[in-house]
């Protein structure tokens, strides 16, 4: 049995679909942050049956959860302040997604303007679809679940 | 400050008015002819297309305006690598309202971001060109009197043919609309119009093979040229490309009072024997696409003439 100490002041990404901990860790840019980061892979779940867990010792303020609704809608955050859980944030799809993906249509103006923003927006909430701003090219997550 | 990027940018009811518009230039051009006097038109066109850019220089003169800009990338400073934010924040020094086509797919879209007049996309990529579409329309509406309760036949390249696509979406808004869609296996309506916009939104349509099969009972045959720079090998364009050819003997079993419609240049899939029923109304078109194009120029630059 793995022991992980509990944290003071910051927050538990739980649920995480196994094997997804580092992508996630990446994509929040946790590796720019200097705080303690526990990843956890392949614990057991009874919901899930294996999941990831990753653990961030800072401030709440850090977390872009607009990123963390897109990678996955379904991970269960906790906020942690004084040892305790505070609060649960419930995770939603964000209406658009500025500079995670980028469009991969080779028609589009981003292609050859790189200093472009790479925008994607909700255009369909429940197949969750995202099209790129310029190109209207889809995006399907292939996190979805 | 309002710019065009899609057919869809304008409401039913916009449309409607920017139509009506465009049938009062067609019946009194002279009240017209100074509405835009001083007031200048950009055309920075990207990649060549003779017609739109002569449609609209055509729309701003008719207007008492003047035109400047360039017909192809290699002639503007993008060929030496200055972005489309750049150009814009500069043309938008020397011009009120600018037309824009690109071969990459959202430029306009960038260009209308960072600029200060308004901005129409005269067509990026395989993506939108909403004044074709507007054409279009102001064709059926004005020759039909409508634009609810019609059968369309859409005829040819429908895979890869963005005019195809706009129309679609720009006339599933009214009620009574159904579609004969007329294609080769090989270039069949996208999935996702298929699904997301005929199905998705229970508009009624058939796929059909031949075109003698669906020609009966049209009220409007939308064709498309089979464009050879959609393909990949030239084996295929040449395999695909006469299809679809519509000739008089086909033609014969149309209604009367069909309409033939083609955003033109038309390669060989309407017969020129053709050109003289009175149903073929493809030439017609292009002068209503002047008329449409004047009347976005009128709105967009907010200029009303009593």
């Amino acid at each position: 049995m793995l022991n992980i100490s509990g944290i003071h002041e910051g927050f538990v990404l739980d649920h995480i679909q196994a094997g997804m901990s580092l992508q996630i860790y990446h994509d929040l840019k946790l590796d720019r942050l200097d705080c303690t980061v526990a990843i956890i892979k392949n614990a057991k779940s009874n919901k899930m049956g294996k999941k990831d867990i990753l653990k961030v010792e800072c401030p709440i303020e850090a977390l872009d959860l607009d990123i963390l609704g897109f990678i996955d809608h379904n991970i269960t955050v906790n906020v942690i302040k004084n040892d305790k859980i505070v609060a649960k944030k419930e995770l939603q799809l964000p209406k658009q997604v500025k500079n995670v993906i980028k469009c991969k249509n080779p028609r589009c103006i981003t292609s050859i303007e790189q200093e472009l923003d790479q925008i994607f927006i909700l255009t369909d909430p429940r197949k969750e679809v995202y099209r790129c701003k310029y190109c209207e090219e889809k995006y399907t997550n292939p996190n979805r679940r | 400050m309002r710019h065009l990027m899609s057919p869809l940018d304008l409401s039913v009811d916009e449309l409607d008015e920017l139509l009506n518009l465009a049938n009062d230039i067609e019946k009194h051009p002279e009240k017209y002819a100074h509405a835009c006097d001083g007031k200048k038109l950009a055309t920075c066109f990207y990649e060549p297309s003779t017609r739109t850019r002569l449609s609209f220089e055509a729309a701003m003169l008719n207007l008492g305006g003047s035109v400047l800009g360039f017909a192809s990338a290699d002639s503007s400073s993008a060929a030496k690598g200055e972005s489309v934010s750049d150009t814009i924040r500069i043309i938008s020094c020397y011009a009120d309202i600018c037309a824009m086509r690109h071969p990459k797919e959202g430029a306009p879209l960038v260009a209308s971001q960072k600029s200060r007049i308004p901005v129409i996309n005269a067509g990026d990529g395989g993506h939108q060109h909403p004044t074709q579409t507007l054409t279009d329309l102001l064709t059926i509406r004005s020759l039909k009197g409508r634009l609810d309760n019609m059968t369309i036949g859409l005829c040819g390249d429908l895979k890869f043919g963005r005019t195809v696509h706009s129309l679609i979406n720009a006339l599933i808004r009214y009620p009574g609309i159904r579609f004969v869609l007329i294609s080769p296996e090989e270039l069949k309506i996208p999935s996702y119009i298929r699904e997301d916009v005929l199905k998705a939104k229970q508009i009624p349509f058939t796929e059909v093979e031949r075109l003698e099969d669906a020609i009966p009972e049209l009220d409007v045959l939308y064709m498309t040229r089979v464009q050879k720079e959609r393909f990949f090998n030239e084996e295929d364009y040449v395999r695909l490309k006469d299809f679809y050819i519509l000739t008089r003997e086909k033609l014969s079993l149309a209604k009367e009072d069909m309409l033939v419609l083609h955003p033109l240049p038309r390669v060989n899939e309407i017969s020129v024997e053709v050109d003289d029923d009175p149903r073929a109304v493809y030439f017609k078109q292009a002068q209503y696409g002047v008329y449409v194009r004047m009347a976005l120029i009128l709105t967009l630059l907010g200029i009303s003439v009593e």
